[in-house]
């Protein structure tokens, strides 16, 4: 039974294993890649409404006891993400058909993408900080891989400054755990949360908490650590940058978001203090980047910051209602942020640039695209009836009730920024007259648009639906602001 | 041994740190060899150096080597040895595809 908990981050490595070796038959990677994604999404989602339904599955790998071996902690909050993180899997194999280049899927894409699924699985699921750092290394090894991808002169330049960033931060990761477990003897997350209770979270604890702040903010993008984001994240293909900004800086924020509502919670005036700082200006620089330029790829990559910012102001307030709405939020970021990264490629391979500026009337000729956009739009921004409502609003709604007035504030006017930058896009884009270029391009969108209507599906049902997730993620937010539900799921036997 | 082994790291440290902040991309590489160099000593030094020890905690046993960072160290090794193998070979193609290995020409807004 507690061995459910490892199949999510087994099937993908798996897959990816088997891939490697097949390379040569693309139909058949093609074949295989479609079947194990649905397999792994079925997978999971049973698994999740398993952990929903009976409680949190511990798997102690090799039997050993709970502090010394290593545990895999399949709770609601990590297996909601998982099921979100495979959906994303499903669209992007889906997408990776119809607009990757025959040389990039037989330079070893799909295995790459599996690894990637593998260690952003592990990411959510481990219960051990050290493990942590070992699942980071594997989704950013996959990573280094997919971003070079093709080798074009943009590729490298970017690509050379997103690893060492990625790498220093790393080293900073290592440093601080031993720092930690100088200090408190362990680096089982449920030990870890026990014993910083015990000893109070003292000033050397609070400086470690600091630092690992500084590590997940530099892999989750907040300010002043998100420099190196949007343009590493638009110079590899669509769908590679669409797996990037839907998952790999949430992992980041899902770390910053378990270690600080189950591990340091005892200064609360200093460290989400912090957290609500960075939170206030990374929502105010994102979107002024957003605004800044006519690229449509950059405009949506800017867009991934101020969503974090959201997020990380929920951490930071740390109430039920907050908690619950970051989380909720990460559900629909994730999903929206996949499926803006297909409707623009989409929008790239039609006009044959990027560049706002020489684009216009697109919808004349694919409504559907311009439709979907236009939810697209609607739901990044927030507007009901879509997902991203329910998060803002509950996340705004905590930051108020906690006397947060000012950044709730800066998150509403945001918030009205973040539309005007993607209508932006709707406007020049979409309305006006049709550029005459595109008739000599021509390209077939039609596989590029499904997987974002697919995506599109979930943002819709995440909002109209709310009342089937909604229980589900308040009671994750109030296990959250107690650590020793956590805790005890662990460590009972 | 264990204020010796946390300076030895901090220089380490400082020189990794000071490398990577140069132009020349074989200099940043040898700077994050230099840095995760100094995180794995670290790591070691956290456990309390005791030489001679089984790192085993048995009946009868009272004194002994602590054998999680040795597992922590290990894993840590195989992975920094893994991502610098990576770099130099993206190092070498950066600088076949962009004629230059100087960090202040690599940069730019072009896309495309």
């Amino acid at each position: 039974m507690s061995n459910l908990a490892i199949l999510p981050i087994l099937l993908p490595l798996l897959t990816g294993i088997i891939l490697v070796f097949l390379n040569k038959r693309l139909p058949l990677v093609r074949l295989i890649t479609r079947i194990m994604v649905l397999v792994n999404l079925a997978v999971v989602s049973i698994i999740a409404f398993n952990v929903i339904q009976n409680g949190t599955i511990v798997l102690k790998a090799g039997d050993w006891t709970v502090p010394y071996g290593i545990v895999l902690v399949a709770d609601p909050l990590a297996m909601l993400l998982v099921v979100t993180a495979n959906i994303i899997s499903v669209a992007c194999a889906f997408y990776a058909f119809k607009s990757l280049d025959e040389q990039r899927e037989r330079y070893y894409f799909y295995p790459l993408f599996q690894l990637l699924i593998a260690g952003v699985s592990g990411a959510f699921l481990t219960g051990d900080l050290f493990n942590l750092f070992v699942f980071f290394e594997v989704l950013l090894i996959a990573s280094y891989g997919l971003i070079v991808l093709g080798g074009t002169k943009q590729q490298f330049r970017e690509s050379f400054k997103y690893i060492i960033i990625n790498l220093f931060s790393s080293m900073l990761f290592v440093t601080t755990i031993s720092f930690l477990y100088a200090v408190v003897g362990t680096v089982n997350m449920a030990q870890l949360a026990e014993r910083v209770g015990e000893v109070q979270q003292d000033g050397v604890l609070t400086t470690i908490a600091i630092l690992l702040l500084i590590v997940f903010a530099t892999k989750g993008a907040l300010f002043p650590l998100y420099f190196w984001l949007p343009k590493s994240y638009t110079v590899p293909p669509t769908v590679i940058s669409a797996l990037f900004g839907a998952l790999l800086t949430k992992v980041g924020v899902y770390s910053i978001l378990r270690v600080f509502s189950l591990i340091f919670v005892y200064n609360l005036s200093v460290t989400h203090q912090v957290l609500l700082t960075m939170a206030g200006f990374t929502l105010e620089f994102g979107v002024i980047g957003a605004l800044s330029t006519n690229n449509v790829q950059l405009i949506i990559a800017y867009n991934i910051i101020p969503a974090v910012g959201y997020m990380i102001l929920g951490v930071g307030v740390f109430s039920a209602t907050a908690l619950a709405g970051t989380v909720y939020y990460l559900l629909h970021d994730m999903i929206i942020k996949a499926a803006l990264f297909f409707l623009v490629g989409a929008m790239v391979a039609y006009a044959g640039t990027s560049d706002l500026r020489k684009m216009g009337g697109i919808i004349k000729n694919q409504p559907l695209l311009g439709w979907l956009f236009f939810i697209g739009a609607l739901a990044l921004a927030g507007l009901p009836p879509f997902s991203g409502f329910i998060g803002k609003l509950l996340i705004l709604r905590g930051a108020f009730e906690e006397g947060h007035y000012v950044l709730g504030v800066i998150g509403l006017v945001t918030s009205l920024l973040i539309l005007l930058s993607v209508i932006r896009i709707f406007i020049n884009g979409f309305w006006g007259e049709p550029k005459s270029e595109y008739v000599q391009s021509g390209n077939s969108i039609n596989g590029k648009i499904l997987p974002a209507a697919f995506l599109l599906v979930f943002t819709v049902f995440l909002g109209l639906g709310a009342e089937f997730i909604y229980p589900t993620v308040q009671t994750i937010a109030d296990q959250m602001i107690d650590p020793a539900n956590y805790i005890d799921s662990v460590m009972k036997e | 041994m264990e204020i010796i082994m946390s300076v030895l790291a901090g220089i380490l440290f400082t020189a990794g740190v000071y490398m990577i902040l140069q132009k020349q991309i074989l200099k940043i590489i040898i700077g994050t060899a230099l840095l995760s160099h100094g995180a794995h000593l670290f790591i070691i030094t956290m456990g309390k150096l005791n030489r001679g020890k089984p790192p085993i905690l048995s009946e009868g046993v009272t004194s002994y080597a602590d054998p999680l960072p040795q597992a922590l160290i290990l894993t840590s090794i195989v992975i920094s040895f893994g991502v610098t193998s990576f770099l130099l070979v993206l190092a070498y193609r950066t600088y076949q595809t962009n004629g230059t290995d100087n960090m202040e020409k690599l940069r730019g807004n072009d896309h495309e």
